[in-house]
């Protein structure tokens, strides 16, 4: 929105608007969506700080080297980053208004993430099947938080995609919904470059270590 | 019935919970339940329930929430200032063999009450509701950017209170100090349920602060009115803006240390233990890394209060507002940076403690930068000594002291021998209380009558002052002496006679304190019955210089008919210099937000899940939480949220302004 504010041309000063617009519906949503997800992300540092600080204290107990089984993860990380791809071209068909082609590539988007949150539960069940549980050494309470968390995220974005998936069926790709999407795009990207980290520095890490 | 089923049902809640066994507790809990019972009775009696809802609990307006903020700080700093009357008596008597009054128990819960409360409870919400109140006025916007959320904000942070209150008369508060430290508040060494009310309590507030946080930050990046730079905004903006900002950088911290902690004592993990590698001093660092710019967040806006009233009431533009802008984002920045010197003692060695050390020290230049600017605002001008002034020159004199007195802890030699020790105590009272409080109680009188549209009664306000700052400095430079003489913090009983004089002058300082607090009560219930004679009708009782001051006493629900532009940093004194005529014709419709109940539900449900949590009634704890779920989504269906203000209604409005502005001539 411009609005001249310079003086009128007899001189006088502008003290208000008398022909005013109000802002458009959702003008503040992107950027505070954009701030939540940064408080977000410090939340996720600080789990990885403590992973960083407690993740070699293994207390006799098993090692990332004994528990981490790369191919799973790599299967895992696919599924992730897929499914971020599958987003894409559901905001993509969104552009072009095609309700069908959107709530389809969401599906999708959804089974992709469904996978990675089955896939890490297995890893997870076996995982403690072993002994390696939560309470087994600092390093394993860190482990479980940081990679349960993003799990956790990503359960929740689960929630929400089919909660806008019946929106969209509900009310069309109308404005309120586009943004909705919009936000959980962000929302879904986001977990994937957390998990590019979480892959990295504590599966990949921690097999080296 | 068997005790399997009972134990389903209630969890670890039985009978026994109750502490019958306190008679202070039980006498404050007969006071408390007659108070309640009569207040609700009236409520009752008066028909009020359907006004309060329709009017105040489910409203979005965020002038109505900052004023139910402040109410929040209020009724809170009753109960927090109680448990300081307690510490100071309990402190004066127990000297020669005396137990005093209050067994370690009950004491260990009293001091970690007290300083959960004022900081959470008392200070958070009355710096909050200040910037809900004024910030979206001084800025020429219509409400925050997330109007919905913003009640729900305040509805967690109430759901948080609740939690801590019930812990009073339902079980037990933490015996912990006031940042439970772990090992000490680990399931081993605190199975009780004090250390989980700890939790959840700020866990449920800390939601709605993080959340009110991003609002304020999106309402002032967004909804500037035009003519509103960065640089042209009020001062108080600028230090609302950089409090925000510290607090969706640092409650974060908070909800993950504690998550953590809550993960060690309900599932057994080892973040904080002794054993299993699990690291206590971790959690030390986490918790500060959160704990020192929670004291920025609650002093920045002071420091803007105290701007806005030192140039309002020295008549004169404030001096050095690049500067003061500056100043206020380099302190924001190196709160981060300090958080170390909590715990010099940790033994981080000399090249660590060094660096915080300094990095402490320096924070000192950026904050000497504003006492001076205030100063030189102040010098030549025409200054009223009016409250909020007075409490502004008590803060700058009181403020000094206790900068200084921090920049000498900031030496880790020195903090070495003073650490926890009550000259420590005295430090941060001084800095708190001459900062933040004396901040709020300024901000309280001058912009009480934007809110209600009559002034505070000054007798009252100079009795509430006088003992306040008479008061407090009875009650903490004993403290400064007895920290100098080795004494540390929440000890129950002492040996040495020869300290209790010091104990005995600071409990008068406290009853000092609390006169100054039935003074204040006294104040405020003496200005509504004088309402006609302390009447503003012009909406700018002070001759100030920022826009909240451009609309009516109190603001209608839109705050501005019109939309205004602003040319100067003091926008309003600008205005009314260069002649500016209030529009009286031309009114439109204005779109604005509609109630929803939705806020306080969600909280409601967040507050029962709290408590089933603490007590381990896992049903009620899973059923909240999945009505929270569906409440939470059922909302997102409603598409509707907003509403047209009509034209007439604007006329209507605005023309009775015209009538009162004419009678006032």
């Amino acid at each position: 929105m411009t609005v001249a504010i310079n003086p009128t041309q007899t001189g006088e000063p502008v003290f208000y608007l008398a022909d005013e617009h109000p802002h458009p519906e959702g003008w503040s949503t992107s950027l505070g969506f954009w701030i939540y997800l940064m408080s977000d992300c410090l939340i996720f540092a600080i789990l990885f700080a403590t992973f960083g600080v407690l993740g070699g204290n293994y207390a006799a107990g098993p090692a990332p080297k004994d528990l981490f089984d790369l191919n799973l993860v790599a299967v895992n990380t696919s599924m992730l980053l897929l499914s971020s791809i599958t987003y894409g071209f559901a905001m993509l068909t969104m552009q072009q208004n095609k309700i069908a082609q959107t709530q389809m590539w969401l599906a999708i988007t959804g089974l992709f993430g469904a996978a990675f949150i089955g896939i890490e539960l297995t890893e997870f069940a076996h995982m403690i099947h072993e002994g390696a549980t939560p309470q087994r050494s600092a390093f394993l309470s860190a482990f479980f938080t940081l990679v349960g968390t993003h799990g956790l995220h990503v359960s929740c974005g689960l929630i929400w995609l089919v909660t806008l998936m019946v929106q969209v069926q509900k009310f069309g790709l109308i404005e309120a919904n586009r943004r909705r999407l919009m936000c959980l795009s962000m929302f879904w990207h986001f977990l994937d470059v957390v998990w590019i980290g979480v892959f990295t520095f504590v599966y990949l890490l921690g097999v080296l270590r | 019935m068997s005790p399997d089923l009972l134990k389903l049902i209630f969890g670890r809640l039985g009978l026994e919970s109750l502490p019958l066994h306190e008679p202070i507790v039980v006498g404050t809990f007969v006071v408390v339940a007659l108070g309640g019972a009569a207040l609700l009775g009236g409520l009752t009696y008066f028909r009020l329930w359907g006004y309060l809802w329709r009017e105040w609990f489910t409203t979005v307006d965020h002038k109505r929430i900052g004023i139910m903020y402040m109410i929040l700080g209020i009724v809170m700093l009753l109960r927090g200032f109680a448990d300081a009357l307690m510490m100071r008596g309990q402190q004066m008597l127990a000297f020669g063999g005396s137990e005093g009054y209050l067994n370690a128990h009950h004491y260990d819960q009293v001091f970690t009450a007290h300083g959960v409360i004022m900081i959470f409870f008392v200070a958070m919400p009355l710096v909050t509701g200040l910037m809900n109140y004024v910030v979206p006025l001084q800025i020429g916007a219509r409400d925050v950017s997330f109007p919905f959320l913003n009640n729900f904000s305040f509805w967690m942070t109430v759901g948080g209170a609740v939690l801590v209150m019930a812990s009073l008369f339902i079980g037990e508060f933490a015996r912990t100090g006031w940042l439970a430290y772990p090992p000490l508040s680990n399931i081993g060494y605190s199975p009780d349920v004090g250390v989980d009310y700890y939790i959840w309590a700020l866990q449920v507030a800390g939601v709605g602060t993080t959340l009110s946080g991003i609002n304020l930050i999106c309402t002032i990046v967004k909804l500037r009115c035009p003519g509103m730079t960065m640089m042209k905004m009020p001062v108080f903006t600028w230090t609302s803006l950089c409090t925000n900002v510290l607090i969706v950088a640092s409650f974060p911290v908070l909800t993950v240390v504690l998550a953590l902690l809550s993960l060690d004592r309900y599932v057994g993990t080892n973040f904080f233990t002794n054993d299993f590698g699990g690291s206590p001093m971790m959690y030390v660092n986490l918790i500060w890394i959160w704990g020192h710019p929670e004291v920025y967040i609650l002093v920045l806006p002071a420091f803007g209060i105290f701007s806005e009233v030192t140039s309002t009431f020295s008549g004169k533009r404030l001096f050095g507002y690049t500067s003061m802008v500056y100043a206020t984002v380099v302190i924001t920045i190196l709160s981060y940076l300090v958080w170390l010197h909590h715990f010099f003692t940790m033994g981080s060695g000399a090249s660590v403690n060094s660096f915080f050390g300094i990095t402490t020290m320096i924070i000192s230049i950026p904050t000497g930068a504003k006492m001076f600017n205030w100063l030189f605002t102040m010098y030549r001008g025409r200054i009223r000594y009016e409250l909020p002034m007075m409490w502004t020159i008590a803060f700058m004199l009181t403020f000094v002291i206790g900068g200084m007195t921090g920049v000498l802890l900031a030496v880790p030699p020195a903090d070495f021998v003073l650490h926890n020790s009550l000259f420590l105590i005295a430090h941060f009272h001084n800095v708190i209380i001459g900062g933040v409080v004396f901040g709020a109680f300024a901000g309280i009188n001058y912009w009480f009558p934007k809110a209600f549209g009559f002034k505070l009664d000054p007798f009252w306000g100079k009795m509430s002052f006088w003992f306040w700052v008479t008061g407090f400095y009875l009650a903490f430079m004993p403290l400064y002496v007895l920290g100098l003489m080795g004494v540390t913090r929440r000890l129950r009983v002492f040996d040495d006679p020869s300290l209790q004089i010091w104990f005995v002058i600071a409990a008068i300082g406290a009853v000092f304190v609390f006169i100054g607090i039935l003074s204040m009560l006294m104040q405020f219930a003496v200005s509504l019955l004088k309402r006609e004679q302390l009447k503003d009708v012009t909406g700018d009782p002070w001759d100030a210089r920022t826009l909240e001051w451009a609309t009516s006493s109190p603001p209608p629900d839109y705050n501005f008919a019109f939309t205004p532009v602003v040319h100067d940093n003091d926008a309003w004194w600008d205005m009314k210099k260069r002649g500016y005529q209030r529009p009286l014709t031309g009114f439109k419709p204005i779109h604005m937000p509609s109630s929803t109940g939705t806020g306080i539900i969600l909280a409601g449900l967040a507050t029962a899940m709290g408590f089933g949590l603490i007590w381990y009634i896992w049903w009620l704890a899973a059923v909240s939480f999945i009505a929270m779920l569906a409440v939470g989504i059922g909302h997102t269906f409603n598409y509707h949220r907003d509403f047209d203000i009509p034209a007439e209604d604007v006329i209507r409005t605005e023309d009775a302004r015209t009538k009162l502005l004419a009678g006032a001539k």
